[in-house]
């Protein structure tokens, strides 16, 4: 189960994703993206505080709009991960490829 | 030691099969991330099974069976359908995927990563897919 929450807090906006991502759920996180998107926003905050787990089905989303979001000068910048879930990104590189923060206060001054 | 789940191929039952094998290596001394890492292998094989050889079907069945062996721990996906031959999957690379911009394609990437062995066997009435990982 998971639960997305999708806040504007100033310019940016935070998803809040809470529980497990898996192949039955990520359609949910998904989601969240596209709607982010259609709404023109362009600088989104995953608050990963909540996250107990991701597998690959989660990973793949955010795979998925890197090309887009760097196509359109969208920032998108992961935080709080626990280190289970941190460790999944690694594993792939992934790491190398989104924009993590260990917390909130330095996500937004990556977005600065 | 030997444990079996038998599980019903809707995507619904990850987390079931996730809380089976925590259950089951609770008392390995494993780390968070390690376990988390098994977990995730497990997760992954389960969910290739679902979706690509049985499309969700939950009438359809597999067995996970999880043995302890002196040198580490095997886990064995049997099924009685086409079973999955993760063996010989090619995976694409992690550019590609993100130039595709593919939204799967990674789950087998993270196994062959995580695990230390991994097997595919076809008798013709059930197909096998066997993997073990170390434990030190």
């Amino acid at each position: 189960m998971v639960s997305i929450d999708s806040t504007k807090e100033d310019l940016n906006l935070v998803i809040k994703v809470t529980g497990d991502v898996d192949a039955s759920s990520s359609i949910f996180l998904d989601n969240a993206l596209e709607e982010a998107i259609g709404n023109n926003e362009r600088r989104i905050m995953v608050d990963c505080k909540e996250l107990d787990y991701i597998s690959s089905a989660g990973l793949g989303v955010f795979m998925s709009y890197i090309q887009e979001f760097e196509n359109n000068d969208t920032q998108m910048v992961l935080y709080g991960m626990n280190a289970k879930v941190k460790n999944t990104f690694e594993i792939l590189g992934l790491d190398q490829l989104l924009k993590i923060t260990q917390n909130k206060e330095e996500a937004i001054e990556l977005l600065k | 030691m030997t444990k079996k789940l038998k599980i019903s191929c809707s995507k619904d039952n990850l987390k079931n099969i996730r809380d089976f094998v925590i259950r089951e290596l609770s008392n390995e001394g494993l780390d968070d991330v390690e376990m988390n890492n098994i977990v995730l292998a497990v997760d992954e094989v389960s969910a290739n099974l679902i979706i690509h050889s049985h499309a969700c079907n939950p009438n359809d069945y597999f067995d996970l069976i999880i043995k302890k062996i002196k040198t580490g721990i095997t886990f064995e996906f049997v099924d009685h359908g086409v079973g999955f031959d993760i063996q010989n999957y090619e995976t694409p690379s992690i550019s590609e995927i993100v130039k595709m911009k593919k939204k799967g394609g990674v789950g087998l990437i993270l196994v062959r990563k995580i695990m230390d062995d991994i097997k595919f066997q076809n008798d013709g009435n059930k197909c096998v897919c066997r993997l073990f990982k170390k434990i030190d």
